[in-house]
């Protein structure tokens, strides 16, 4: 994995809705290596590769990230929040937020109205450096939308950022694009708006009508002290999906990536996600029905500052990525 | 606007059984269109034939309401509802089923009730409708499981600019689509008048297929949370403020091309609007953007206090400026920026 890459592509703005900026970073890094990149209506990156054999094989990573939108300034000042996204209120206190335009802040809550363990969205407010409602509206509208600022952790091999979910997918693809060669067409599509109810991926697969869909996302692990069980730990190869909310992969999918990961000597985990939808779902549901899988990056403490994921399985992605791509005979 | 508004709000039309409202828009726009039609899930379209982009707009016709469920063998109907607090029901006249047969929710008088009793709250499964039927048999004589149960509540003009009634949401949007209708635009314009969105935007599903649109804009009706002591953000919007824009609901992120649109709109003709500062609350617009290819989705609403309940009130104004704000953006082919 190229460092540099992932670090930009992961660090970048762009909250599900707003994702150009998200999309305009990784448009650079993959047109060298693609024959057309564009954006469809609803925002999506769509990146093409061209092949000879008349199939089509679509990835999907979606841009977006979860955030907060701003719904009211009080007169200090202070800006008053709603999620976008899956966004916990207490996990949001004491953290410093970006919106588009650079404006930084951080986010507190209303320490007199409830205890810090009972608090909702509503008693949670963004502190942007404003003393006044006027001068707060200067840098910040109504309908804005801040993201969390994160830094980049290394710890070894693990890297801990807040954006991991699913930006690191967005640099497995982007890498992946750099060396692969495939027979088949290869519709790379960055998807918008996954963190609000898999929004952007069905529209993008209804007009590419793939032959095959490979969604990546990040998945759950069970390997930190007490945590819920779960199968997949960090650092034993990405998972190839069986289950999560939005969908039942076939068997005729899972065992296409198993046996390209098989022929080069790629570790992969089964996965069974407990809970939450990826757009694995909204693409099979498209058009007549599409054949749907996905491969998931292990990622600790999802959806908080810290997501943490492990540079072997990254790698070892990227390959399953050009590993999948290689094949000639697509699942039916 | 406003006497078409008053029958309109007056008709029955609880979702899934709108005919009542199709059959009188339909009369009201076969005179404006090229081509009025129906779908097999009962949306009526009212086409505007041109050239460029495909433009729709929305409001649904259905209004909440409820469903007989069962005949007790007292004579008493029990019913279901989706979108309704069983809070705000109780007590309220009512007529059932396609003949309108009058009934009253009833339930125990206050002298009756114990202190427990007082305190807790009755679900629909603890309410009944009473038409006046002396036993089960002869109930079923005038009404059957399955049929609808409507609000009576009569449209009147009330306070300074404001006025009252049933179904405000959203045959306001529904008063508005039929009075955009007269005037032409420069794009292929389609008005949807759609089915079942308060049940979990069903028609929307199906009109977005049929329309195929590059650009999509909803009139609701919207929370208007005006109750002592709240601020603005728990009222999400204000009577008399204006036309609402949305930024963000349920179902949709709307773009910020279609957001800078119909503000710049707004400013530059001197219509006031505001923005809708809440993001719970789904439209048509959900299932419509990311319909077929994805297209540009924005709303515009009319706040409506006491929303999904037998009354609402909202303002004239409001209504004006819904009406202003969508004709200027569709008459200054604003669709085109988005």
């Amino acid at each position: 994995m190229d460092m540099q890459l992932m670090q930009d592509i992961v660090s970048v703005y762009g909250p599900s809705g707003r994702e150009q900026a998200a999309s305009d970073v990784i448009k650079a890094y993959v047109e060298p290596y693609c024959d057309e990149v564009y954006n469809d209506v609803l925002g999506n990156l769509i990146a093409v590769k061209k092949g000879t054999s008349g199939k089509k094989i679509m990835f999907s990573a979606h841009m977006d990230q979860i955030g907060l939108i701003v719904l009211d300034i009080d007169e200090k000042g202070f800006l008053y929040v709603a999620p976008v996204g899956g966004v916990s209120p207490m996990l949001s206190v004491g953290h410093e937020v970006m919106f588009q335009n650079g404006t930084r802040g951080v986010v507190s809550y209303e320490n007199k109205t409830k205890k810090f363990t009972e608090i909702t969205m509503m008693e949670v407010f963004l502190d942007i450096g404003s003393s006044t409602k006027e001068e707060a509206e200067e840098k910040v509208s109504i309908g804005d939308i801040a993201v969390f600022v994160s830094n980049f952790v290394m710890m070894g091999k693990k890297v801990a950022h807040r954006t991991q979910d699913d930006r690191i997918a967005c640099a497995i693809v982007a890498e992946a694009l750099k060396t692969m060669k495939s027979e088949h067409d290869i519709y790379a599509v960055f998807t918008v708006q996954e963190e609000v109810g898999t929004r952007g991926a069905g529209p993008a697969a209804y007009v590419i009508e793939p032959d095959l869909n490979i969604s990546l996302d990040v998945c759950s692990v069970g390997d930190t002290p007490e945590s819920v069980r779960e199968h997949v730990k960090l650092g034993c190869g990405p998972t190839v999906k069986a289950k999560d909310s939005s969908v039942i992969v076939p068997m005729s999918v899972r065992e296409f990536i198993k046996n390209a990961a098989k022929k080069n000597n790629i570790a992969v985990q089964d996965e069974v996600l407990r809970a939450g939808g990826t757009d694995t779902g909204a693409v099979q549901r498209t058009r007549g029905g599409i054949l749907s899988g996905c491969i998931s990056i292990p990622c600790r403490y999802i959806h908080t500052p810290v997501e943490t994921v492990d540079m072997d399985d990254v790698d070892a992605a990227v390959k399953l990525v050009i590993a999948c791509v290689e094949e000639s005979e697509l699942p039916k | 606007m406003l006497e078409r508004l008053k029958i309109l709000s007056e008709l029955y039309g609880v979702s899934g059984d709108e005919r009542r409202v199709r059959k009188y828009i339909r009369e009201q726009v076969e005179p404006l269109c090229d081509e009025v039609y129906t779908d097999r899930m009962g949306n009526l379209y009212a086409h505007k034939k041109g050239v460029g982009k495909k433009v729709m707009v929305c409001a649904h016709m259905d209004e909440v309401g409820m469903i007989v469920t069962g005949v007790l063998d007292s004579g008493l109907l029990a019913f279901t509802a989706a979108g309704l607090d069983s809070r705000a029901i109780i007590s309220k006249r009512v007529v059932v089923g396609k003949d309108d047969v009058p009934g009253v929710i009833g339930s125990k008088a206050i002298h009756l009730q114990s202190m427990q009793e007082r305190k807790t709250v009755l679900q629909m499964k603890d309410l009944n409708v009473d038409i006046g039927a002396k036993n089960k048999e002869d109930a079923l004589k005038y009404v059957k499981p399955g049929d609808y149960i409507s609000f009576t509540t009569k449209f009147s003009e009330m306070g300074d600019g404001l006025f009252k009634g049933k179904a405000l949401d959203d045959r306001v949007g529904c008063a508005i689509l039929i009075e955009l209708l007269k005037e032409n635009y420069d794009c292929d314009f389609t008005a949807v008048f759609t089915v079942m969105e308060e049940i979990g935007l069903r028609g929307a599903q199906t009109a977005v297929v049929n329309v195929e649109p590059d650009v999509a804009l909803a009139l609701e009706g919207t929370l208007c949370n005006e109750l002592p002591d709240n601020s603005r953000r728990k009222s999400v919007t204000r009577l008399n403020e204006g036309a609402v824009i949305s930024f963000m609901d349920g179902g949709t992120i709307v773009p910020e091309s279609m957001l800078n649109a119909l503000k710049d709109t707004a400013a530059k003709n001197d219509i006031p609007w505001q923005f809708r500062q809440g993001t719970s609350g789904a439209n048509d617009m959900g299932p419509v953007h990311q319909g077929l290819a994805g297209c540009k989705a924005g709303v515009l609403s009319v706040p409506c206090r006491y929303i999904h309940s037998p009354v609402s009130i909202a303002s004239k104004s409001d209504l004006d400026s819904v009406y202003r704000l969508a004709k200027a953006f569709l008459k200054e082919s604003r669709f085109k920026e988005v």
